[in-house]
């Protein structure tokens, strides 16, 4: 299991992440995000992460997201081979982010699948379109408002999203929670909850736009 | 392996030893004949010369122009330790099927324990003739050299001295009066500096070192000093004294699906190497020698004892593990299993320990990294470094893992937050954008009448914009789509000029722009042409 910050545990049916599990999200729309949330869980507990296949991943974002540089291997293009590189670095990592730069066959997924559960890692599906297992954990952001724009004024400060976690066996009854991602206390707070009152009246208008 | 106490207040004897040299192994190795003078040269400097060269006068240590000018016709091969060491590999397993415990020191050197070859054979000279006919035969020629005596130094400096004659036996007990004529400087690998110094303060064989009394050598040279001084009296030094490891200094790693090619099992085996020497500091223990085992798919198992003389680096370990897998070849399956397993473990006598293990969370990830590479080549794998800059891609580069900004904790979080922490007057301030396009997309900005948008000399928008596009084959996650719509929320533009002094300058406005749907993008103007720089994905 790994502990999740608080504010995103309540999406989780188990209060954390489980391993040996097959997270998916959606690459954009507040998906990355989410995924390098995810990764500075990890790595702030001593747990190893890879990411493979997403050469242009934010890694200042990840900086300041909390994810420590120091246990984070990148592997941006690993071409054809692919679904070897994601079966060895499961093997050692305990988290390996992935965007598939081509769907997988129905036997290499299942096999990969395998091998995140039997080593006991989480397999982060960035973009899970064409994957043909159904993943154990689905997070999708169902609303993002992003904080401090205006018309030709301010910048981007924090952003609330709300997202929604359904999947396989007890996470089939969907989740969902409204965060800061990221929040407006600056860097270390990655991912803040909204009390409810208040998210409900900044995401309600929203909701249908994403 | 042999007895495994060291009784206390009582020196063991020294264990009679059967060492066997081919001193012009890498000859031998470059496959030259003997009836033709060649010669392998390392650093200008002749390794090893073929018996026909030798006639013309070609020897060891000689320049190369010199041993062209005394021999003609003379074929020159470069120096390459693996096809040393490959082509040492069947020798080893020809004096393998005469005794057991045979360890390779080098390649063009092994050893093994004499006790049990010349109680079988009849006596030490016959175990040593036996030996170097089986190892000859294997080389398919005359060359190697043969001697036993009680310590490895002493049946080095024995085979070495009977190339001439047939083979060298110091009887038991002897070793000492044998080698006090030696010079300090046949202490070999690893003592090159302290020989140097005990002949300049006049003790200039090994006799004479052993002579000296052991407190007082122990005083003045420390650890080193007082192994070679066990040497001269031809003991084995103490910290390589038999005795069973603690197991769990053994690394492995297992191979699903199995690796055929030896080039990835040999990354592994790096990361194998560096592991088990970490453990081993930890516990502040050295090894005399490492096993190297590999079981194949077929259910083969595999395994050799390598001597590990001198320093004990992570990397001159990794090369004999990639060595004796290269000997053993292509073998009919492939490998599913690796272990690298320290023997004849003493205490790290005079060694600096690493103040802070390794976690196994970290071995294991190494090891990952390592296959990896050896899949796709080591610059495939990269670790994030933090560094200055103004744009979100400036501020943050990937390196090769391992190299020196790399991989290493200390390079790239330490040292990068510092140089990232300086101002930049300029960078795009915090939350940085989660997704960083490289190359930037080609965007189209156009404001509420459709017009192209433009920002003027002076920095000013000619219009509010209102709709961005990009192409959508560029796009940078495929099946996400090209990021584009009405913009409903705008800031910028900011001026941004780098480099101005030189040709590398460039000249950008950028502007943050939230669209519908509530993504949000960072994109600049340079030379007219809107650029998306990233995305806060």
């Amino acid at each position: 299991m790994f502990e999740i910050p608080a504010a995103m545990a309540d999406l989780f049916p188990e209060k954390g992440l489980r391993r040996a599990s097959t997270v998916a999200l959606q690459p954009l729309s507040g998906g990355c995000s989410l995924a390098l949330a995810l990764a500075a869980s990890a790595t702030s507990r001593g747990e190893w992460a890879a990411a493979v296949g997403i050469g242009s991943l934010g890694l200042l974002a990840a900086a300041e997201m909390g994810v420590d540089l120091g246990r984070l291997a990148l592997v941006p293009d690993p071409g054809e081979r692919w679904p070897e590189v994601v079966a060895a670095l499961l093997d050692g990592f305990g988290m390996v982010v992935l965007r598939p730069s081509a769907p997988p066959g129905g036997e290499e997924a299942r096999r990969l699948v395998a091998r995140a559960r039997e080593r006991g890692a989480v397999l982060v599906l960035l973009d899970a379109a064409g994957w043909p297992e159904t993943p154990d954990l689905r997070l999708t952001v169902r609303a993002q408002i992003w904080e401090g724009l205006g018309a030709g004024h301010g910048r981007l400060s924090c952003r609330r999203v709300e997202v929604a976690c359904g999947g396989r066996r007890a996470a089939g009854r969907e989740r969902v929670a409204a965060l800061w991602l990221p929040s407006p206390d600056g860097p270390s707070a990655a991912a803040a909850a909204i009390p409810a009152g208040e998210a409900g009246a900044g995401l309600g208008g929203a909701a249908a736009a994403v | 392996m042999s007895g495994g106490r060291i009784l206390p207040g009582r020196t063991p004897p020294s264990e009679r030893v059967l060492v066997a040299v081919w001193p012009d192994w890498p000859v031998v190795a470059s496959g030259q004949p003997p009836e033709v003078p060649a010669a392998v040269v390392e650093a200008n400097r002749v390794r090893a010369a073929t018996p026909a060269a030798r006639l013309a006068g070609v020897g060891r240590g000689l320049r190369r122009r010199e041993a062209e000018e005394r021999c003609p016709g003379l074929v020159l091969v470069g120096g390459d330790p693996a096809r040393d060491a490959r082509a040492w590999e069947p020798v080893v397993a020809a004096v393998e099927g005469l005794a057991v415990g045979v360890e390779v020191c080098a390649a063009g050197k092994l050893c093994l324990p004499a006790r049990g070859p010349s109680r079988y054979f009849g006596g030490d000279a016959a175990a040593a003739r036996r030996v170097k006919a089986a190892a000859e035969t294997a080389a398919g020629q005359p060359g190697c050299a043969v001697g036993v005596a009680d310590g490895r130094l002493a049946a080095t400096l024995a085979a070495l001295s009977a190339l001439s004659a047939q083979e060298a036996v110091v009887p038991p007990g002897g070793s000492r009066e044998w080698l006090a004529p030696w010079p300090v400087s046949a202490l070999g690998a690893g003592f090159e500096e302290l020989a140097g110094l005990l002949v300049r303060l006049g003790i200039r064989t090994l006799g004479g070192l052993a002579a000296l009394p052991g407190p007082s050598v122990l005083a003045r040279f420390g650890p080193s000093g007082e192994e070679a001084r066990r040497l001269a009296r031809g003991e084995d030094p103490l910290s390589h004294r038999p005795r069973r490891p603690p197991p769990d200094l053994a690394c492995s790693a297992s191979f699903d699906p199995p690796e055929e090619r030896i080039e990835a099992a040999a990354f592994v085996a790096k990361a194998l190497a560096g592991e088990m020497l970490d453990r081993l500091a930890a516990a502040g223990l050295t090894a005399g020698a490492v096993s190297i085992e590999a079981s194949t798919e077929h259910g083969e198992t595999l395994s050799r004892r390598w001597r590990l003389e001198g320093d004990l680096a992570a990397a001159a370990l990794a090369e004999r593990a990639r060595w004796q897998l290269e000997g053993w070849g292509r073998r009919s399956g492939g490998l599913v299993m690796l272990r690298l397993a320290p023997e004849e473990v003493g205490p790290g006598l005079g060694r600096q320990l690493a103040l802070w293990g390794r976690s196994p969370e970290e071995g294991r990830a190494r090891r990952a990294i390592a296959r990896v590479q050896g899949l796709l080549g080591p610059e495939a794998v990269a670790a994030a470094v933090l560094t200055g800059g103004r744009s979100p891609a400036d501020r943050a580069r990937l390196v090769p893992w391992g190299s020196s900004r790399g991989g290493d904790r200390a390079g790239s979080a330490r040292g990068g937050d510092r140089v990232g922490d300086a101002p930049w007057p300029g960078r795009v301030p915090r939350p940085s954008p989660a997704l960083v396009h490289r190359p930037p997309l080609s965007a189209t900005l156009l404001d509420s009448a459709g017009m192209p948008l433009t920002v003027s000399g002076r920095g000013i928008l000619s219009a509010p914009p209102a709709f961005m596009s990009t192409a959508g084959a560029q796009a940078p996650l495929s099946t996400a789509g090209a990021p584009g719509g009405r913009v409903t929320a705008w800031a910028g533009p900011w001026p941004l000029e780098e480099r101005w002094w030189d040709a590398a300058g460039r000249r950008r406005a950028r502007l943050q722009l939230l669209l519908e749907g509530g993504d949000a993008h960072l994109v600049y103007c340079e030379s007219g042409s809107w650029w998306v720089e990233a995305s806060y994905a």
